[in-house]
């Protein structure tokens, strides 16, 4: 009788006990390095938080013991990710909507579908290297060799997949039924599609880019010979033709420098850096969740 | 019936709104070609950049390990060793770790709002910029393991990979940082295709008298088994080109050692770290070197597109 309830000893359920506890173990380890790197980012990059931060130059490296502060940097990454912004949506979205809304899952299509997933999968500093050798040695931009603007396209061939794939998905998510209510009532192609679908596409399609432009400011690899970096104020629309630093290279030069001083600029500018992406992150998480919740149609 | 005929006539777009129509997915058409002009041009521009080094040299660039500036001689052997290493144990550590936690998410051992924050968190971890954990891993990693180091290099000496004495950074340690920018990409690609697994499947080997742990490895596992060899690949490819982490804790050194506990090169901690000063025939051999990382990572990756076509699930 005994055979009906739960024996301990039996081998299988040993062997249970221990993957359940192995897998358990997995997942602990795994949230470990996030916990410890939040925590040791809000600790050691929060004291350094102070209003000069914000407004001054760094100093150059050196023995002094005030690095100064991260304002170009912190301007620099907004204008270089604008720049990737500015030039990765439109195309971004355009290419989605062909995929998504007139292609026919033709040879065109899938080769440009699997181009997307191919890019995508580009190593970061490849994109740095196609600009170096397109831009920056040939300087093609009115004679600038590194320049924030070179930085904002290397950028934008790394958002660029990203942009087609939520469009693209967003779009298919949208019921056909509304095509062909919009279509049935005498709208061109492009009305519809500009009225109709992309409108009710339009939050799935925000929140895809927004994560987007929020992994993009955080890339270094493809900035570092591009964008190189620069200690001073940003003053002008001329400067975009010049060096132009930005968190990411900020922090990538400073951690290595040999002074405390500069390093603690770099652990301010990652606390800056970590909570504006995760807090983009988490905000469209919830965003997602609520999105479930209220979804029309 | 004429009347009829004239109405239709009357309901006829405009010219201009056809035209409209006919530019507007023309343009739709130009920019979604883009990506496969900006694909070809990577391709392009990449091997034209390094055909001086590519005639000079051939494949026995591949094979040297010497990097020299001053005798002008480039062979980019340690960090293509270096590349594959780092690659390869970054991956042994976190497939077992990564299937393990997208187990543990998908199985019904606690709660699922629990489940559901541990599995945001591995994802938020995707979200740190590299360059945020290499600084992590220079300052608080690269003290913490130190003793280990030592330990290791101790005991297990004879062996060829930790057969150096540990000095500050070296591939071990990008290994590790590795394994936390691999652990999301593996983790959340299991758990989707363990999810996908249909719910009958599970209920039927229940059925059968298999216990829990029985059916996963030999009903769940092997049915998400394509979409987790895909995970693998892309992560594969991530760790390929992983760039500011790596070359911030790897210690940038081309001196060639099959040691893991002596610092050493990846080719994109090779371009990270050279690319701004470099000239002459330099810049070539550098373009060279990224030349095949990029084929390696384009292999890669366009094997794990295949494999998830192929065997994409078919219940």
């Amino acid at each position: 009788m005994n055979s009906l309830y739960y024996q301990k000893r039996l081998s299988r359920n040993i062997g249970d006990k221990f993957f359940t506890s192995l897998s358990v173990i997995c997942a602990l380890i795994a949230i470990l390095p996030l916990i410890f790197l939040v925590t040791y980012i809000l600790i050691k990059g929060g004291s350094q938080i102070t209003p000069e931060l914000f407004t001054l130059e760094p100093n150059p490296p050196g023995d002094d013991l005030d690095a100064g502060g991260i304002n170009p940097a912190l301007i620099g990454t907004l204008i270089i990710t604008t720049i990737a912004s500015i030039i990765a949506i439109p195309v971004g979205v355009g290419g989605g909507i062909y995929l998504a809304e007139y292609s026919k899952g033709g040879a065109f299509s899938r080769f440009i579908r699997f181009g997307v997933n191919v890019l995508a999968g580009v190593p970061s500093i490849i994109a740095g290297v196609f600009i170096y050798a397109l831009i920056v040695s040939t300087k093609i931009l009115f004679g600038s060799m590194y320049s924030g603007l070179a930085g904002g396209m290397a950028l934008s061939i790394l958002m660029l997949p990203s942009v087609i794939k939520t469009t693209d998905e967003g779009l298919k998510l949208v019921p056909n039924e509304l095509r062909y209510a919009s279509l049935g009532v005498g709208a061109s192609m492009y009305t519809t599609i500009l009225k109709v679908t992309l409108p009710s596409a339009f939050r799935s399609i925000a929140t895809g880019v927004v994560l987007g432009i929020a992994r993009a400011a955080g890339e270094t690899a493809p900035l570092i010979f591009t964008a190189l970096f620069s200690y001073y104020y940003i003053t002008g629309f001329g400067d975009l033709f010049y060096e132009m630093g930005s968190l990411a290279v900020l922090i990538y030069n400073f951690a290595l420098e040999p002074y405390d001083a500069q390093n603690k600029l770099a652990w301010a500018a990652s606390f800056i850096l970590v909570l504006s992406i995760l807090s983009v992150n988490i905000f469209s998480r919830i965003l997602a969740a609520f999105n479930e919740k209220t979804k029309r149609v | 019936m004429e009347e009829k005929l004239t109405l239709f006539k009357n309901r006829k777009r405009f010219g201009i709104e056809k035209n409209i129509d006919i530019i507007f997915k023309n343009t739709a058409l130009v920019l979604s070609s883009f990506v496969a002009i900006i694909l070809l041009g990577i391709i392009l521009v990449v091997f034209f950049q390094s055909f001086e080094s590519f005639s000079r040299y051939g494949l026995k660039f591949l094979v040297t390990s010497e990097w020299n500036p001053v005798k002008d001689e480039y062979g980019a052997f340690t960090a293509i060793y270096g590349t594959l290493v780092t690659s390869f144990f970054s991956l042994l550590i976190t497939i077992p770790l990564g299937v393990g936690t997208a187990i543990f998410i998908t199985e019904d051992f606690v709660p699922k709002v629990v489940r559901e924050i541990i599995g945001s968190f591995v994802e938020l971890l995707a979200a740190i910029p590299s360059v945020v954990l290499g600084l992590w891993a220079i300052f608080v990693m690269e003290p913490f393991f130190r003793a280990f180091f030592v330990f290791l290099h101790n005991f297990f000496g004879w062996i060829p990979l930790f057969s150096t004495e540990p000095t500050g950074r070296n591939s071990l340690l990008a290994i590790l940082i590795l394994v936390v920018m691999l652990l999301p990409i593996v983790t959340s690609i299991a758990r989707d295709s363990l999810n996908q697994v249909p719910k009958k499947l599970r209920n039927a080997a229940y059925g059968i008298g298999a216990s829990r742990w029985k059916t996963i490895f030999s009903v769940i596992l092997p049915a998400a088994l394509s979409g987790i060899m895909a995970g693998v690949l892309l992560a594969l490819g991530r760790a390929m080109g992983e760039t500011m982490a790596v070359t911030m804790i790897i210690g940038n050194s081309n001196a060639f050692s099959w040691s893991l506990l002596s610092p050493g090169y990846t080719i994109s901690s090779m371009l990270a770290n050279q690319f701004g000063e470099a000239d002459g025939s330099q810049v070539s051999s550098l373009f060279y070197a990224a030349f095949v990382l990029m084929i390696l990572s384009l292999v890669v990756n366009i094997f794990a597109q295949w494999l998830v076509k192929k065997f994409s699930l078919k219940y």
